[in-house]
């Protein structure tokens, strides 16, 4: 499904990420696996060092930790924000909505709108999607959107599929109108029928927690899980990531006569370094163009990596100009989404740290 | 130039790979194996293997992955 967005843009973006580091090395001393094969798959995925969260902390202590420190800083006022969207895989309950805890705690006026969005590594693009829509209505001026996720917590320690790659972080964006007249094309694709391809099985209604699905299974390959932990069928993430985004992404090119050399750079969400080197190899784009540095740094935060990659590799270039921006995000849905746009340039681009 | 069967037990060298006919069914090769694997026949033969083609039928014996190479473009 194809969308076209006039007169919108991203304003900022603040990036929240846990101090806690932890690294490979100390991680594969959990893998009922040889010390040389998981060597190897450091160095050929990109896992080095990762950001995750202590125990008991959510997501909504990482967003509001990042806007007070934009309302500390005068970045944003605190009565300008009209709607606060978050999107999460791993809100802080079943109900009420993290959002409105979120506005709660920091005290925001009543007169908004605070919506979750259940959603995974796709989210960042049709997130913003939202945002833009929400904008057209006269009485919203300002979308923070809000992309956050605890993952780290539901994932087994035993499961080398899994853990080594998993990051924790928060990313808030403020999306307002564009005085220019600015088009900004998206894509947007789901198939629910492949949905149990990247699925937390049990803690829902459909299987509740229990002593049952907290008890850790042998699953192949040497790894242990239990159902109360997220699963992924990585071979078929990465089929579905290779055979559906680059349709996507020069349909969405082509609509928007844009051709591949014009854009500066593909932002895609980053599960690992092999996945985006097989991606830019078949897009036929040079690495340096398609940034695959986020993994080894912060993990994969699911919907942050893509701001992640805005502040960390392209900090003071979207603080200081306008690039064209192709961003790409898939994942969990299954779901897989495209956008171009102009990006920069941004009152704001940074990474903290959440102590 | 390393040899296909050589890099196979560079990766799992416990197990003899010239006598299988389906590393993936006797379980000589998981997923990461052949992520490894592809990186480095990658690098060895100077080639890319499009990620569409990183899928259990093409990594079941040694005439399979040289069938692969062969498309991809390696000299073997």
């Amino acid at each position: 499904m194809n969308f076209t967005f006039h007169r919108k843009r991203i304003a900022g973006v603040l990036v929240v990420v846990p101090e806690n580091e932890r690294s490979f090395s100390e991680d594969m001393k959990n893998f009922n696996f040889p010390e040389a094969r998981s060597l190897k798959l450091k160095e050929v995925m990109g896992y080095d060092k990762r950001r995750v969260v202590e125990p008991g902390v959510c997501v909504s202590d990482l967003a509001v930790f990042g806007l007070e420190h934009l309302l500390g800083e005068g970045l944003l006022k605190r009565d300008e924000i009209d709607a606060l969207l978050l999107v999460t895989q791993t809100p802080d309950h079943f109900m009420p909505a993290t959002s409105s805890l979120i506005q709660g705690r920091l005290g925001l006026k009543q007169d908004m709108l605070c919506l979750d969005i259940n959603l995974a590594c796709a989210g960042f693009v049709i997130g913003l999607m939202q945002a833009f829509m929400l904008l057209e209505q006269e009485s919203v001026n300002k979308v923070v959107l809000i992309n956050a996720d605890v993952l780290s917590r539901k994932a087994s320690p035993k499961d080398r599929n899994i853990y080594p790659l998993i990051g924790d972080g928060a990313a808030i964006t403020i999306i307002e109108r564009d005085d220019e007249d600015s088009v900004i094309h998206a894509s947007v694709k789901t198939d629910g029928s492949r949905a149990g391809a990247l699925i937390i099985p049990a803690g829902g209604l459909r299987l509740p927690s229990s002593p049952e699905t907290a008890h850790l299974e042998e699953v192949g390959d040497n790894n242990l899980r239990a159902k109360d932990h997220v699963f992924m069928d990585g071979s078929a993430i990465f089929n579905f990531v290779q055979t559906e985004v680059p349709p996507l992404i020069e349909n969405l090119l082509a609509r928007a006569g844009v051709t591949s050399e014009e854009v500066d750079y593909f932002l895609c969400h980053q599960p690992n370094r092999f996945m985006l080197e097989k991606l830019a190899d078949k897009m036929k784009v040079p690495y340096a163009r398609m940034p695959n540095n986020v993994v080894e740094h912060f993990g994969n935060n699911g919907s942050v990596t893509i701001p992640t990659v805005m502040a960390y590799n392209l900090r003071e270039r979207l603080q200081r100009e306008q690039l064209q921006v192709c961003l790409a995000a898939y994942g969990g849905g299954l779901a897989w989404s495209a956008m171009l746009l102009k990006l920069g340039k941004l009152a704001f681009n940074n990474i903290i740290e959440y102590k | 130039m390393k040899l296909v069967a050589e890099i196979l037990k560079e990766i799992r060298p416990e197990f003899d790979f010239t006598a299988s006919s389906d590393f993936i069914a006797d379980g000589m090769l998981d997923s990461f194996d052949m992520v490894t694997l592809v990186a480095t026949l990658d690098k060895n033969y100077g080639v890319s293997i499009p990620g569409t083609d990183i899928v259990p039928e093409n990594f079941q014996n040694l005439k399979t992955i040289e069938a692969l190479l062969r498309k991809c473009g390696a000299k073997l």
